[in-house]
């Protein structure tokens, strides 16, 4: 999924304090999972609002709502435009993708984003979020015991270890980084294939990923 | 989402009279309350108790919401560390209380409005005491935020 985290509060409260009434709209998927913009997470930040409008005397009328994903259209239904169509700007609290998809969908309104987008990631226990994948647009995790170099090494190292490598972490943050390679030796060795190590990797060919330009999928068979 | 709505109270015009929210959990901190009416211990007319199947079942805007519907203070009161009914409720909700407190802060809140404690149910006159030092302090922050410096007046009109 993708990953978030709530931007901080002053940020948002500068943005909704520019108008009357704004619309905190959530994200029912990713950012849900990750528990920073799903509706649990409009329902606090809408009250922090509030409270904060009130203890300052700002005026700011908060409404709120979530709908189960920003970035597909088949979601902003009826409810969700007669919604914006009442408030004078959105805050999103969608990732990157929602808080755009969104300004397309109602282009006649200032839509700000309330978190950072952060990452592909999983979610490794209750509250801890790591990445996995970087959305390199070409996969090579077979090569490497199904653990991601390019996202789960600091330098993206195709031919790892690095010297900065030190009791299975990273030099680059040794308290929550696992060294990638590592990880990759311990997989191959358990799966008996140290051997394919041995390989010197390619170069890899950066065009598919963001090197390329902003990249798009076109299904014909999918198309209506 | 549980109804935090504080009642608009016919005195509520008079500094002293604050509104005070008590998330209690069934097990430990309510049945403290019902014991303290019992044993004819006092305590401060201005605590609305809401009651929890444990206070493990507290969401971060179950407390938010109670101040903004006007409450001037929450207290949270849940079992004794290692007392939890369900096992680890208590110590989740002490968490929250913590992300709460900061949140308010974010908000120019006072966090110090928002309180957990911990109570037994054999202990009605803490329950007592602890609501009479909280509505207490919770009176003297509002006298603060209304411009006073919270020690010129009496409490509660005995010096107090």
């Amino acid at each position: 999924m993708i990953t978030a985290e709530r931007k901080p509060f002053e940020e948002i409260y500068e943005c909704a304090k520019r108008h009357k009434r704004v619309l905190l709209l959530g994200c029912g998927t990713c950012v849900t999972v990750c528990m920073a913009g799903g509706e649990k997470e409009v329902g606090i930040l809408a009250s922090q609002i509030r409270l904060a409008a009130r203890e300052r005397g700002d005026e700011i009328t908060i409404d709120e709502h979530t709908i189960t994903r920003q970035c597909d259209a088949e979601f902003f239904d009826e409810a969700i435009t007669r919604k914006a169509a009442e408030v004078d700007a959105i805050i999103s609290m969608g990732c990157g993708v929602g808080v755009q998809f969104c300004s397309e969908r109602f282009p006649d309104k200032i839509v700000y984003p309330a978190v950072n987008t952060k990452f592909y990631g999983a979610t490794v226990e209750q509250g801890v979020w790591s990445e996995r994948c970087a959305g390199c647009g070409e996969c090579i995790v077979a090569a490497f015991g199904g653990v991601c170099p390019v996202a789960r090494c600091s330098k993206s190292l195709l031919n790892g270890p690095c010297g900065g490598s030190s009791e299975g972490m990273c030099e680059v943050d040794p308290e929550h980084t696992q060294c990638a390679w590592q990880l990759i030796y311990d997989r191959m060795e358990k799966l008996g294939r140290l051997d394919e190590l041995e390989e010197v990797q390619p170069l890899k060919d950066w065009s598919h990923h963001r090197d390329g330009g902003p990249r798009t999928i076109v299904r014909e068979d999918m198309k209506l | 989402m549980m109804e935090t709505k504080v009642e608009e109270h016919p005195c509520s015009a008079a500094a002293d009279d604050v509104r005070i929210i008590a998330f209690c959990c069934h097990y430990c901190a309510f049945t403290a309350a019902d014991l303290a009416g019992t044993m004819r211990q006092q305590y401060p007319p201005n605590i609305r108790i809401v009651r929890l199947p444990c206070t493990g079942r507290l969401e971060v805007n179950m407390i938010l919401q109670a101040f903004v519907d006007g409450a001037d203070g929450v207290l949270v009161a849940g079992c004794e560390p290692g007392g939890c009914h369900f096992i680890k409720g208590n110590l989740r909700a002490r968490k929250r209380v913590d992300y709460t407190r900061k949140l308010l802060s974010e908000a120019g809140i006072d966090p110090d409005r928002l309180e957990m404690y911990y109570i037994a149910a054999s202990e009605g006159p803490l329950f007592a005491q602890t609501s009479r030092e909280f509505t207490e302090k919770i009176q003297q922050l509002k006298r603060q935020r209304a411009g006073g410096d919270g020690t010129s007046q009496s409490m509660n009109g005995d010096g107090t």
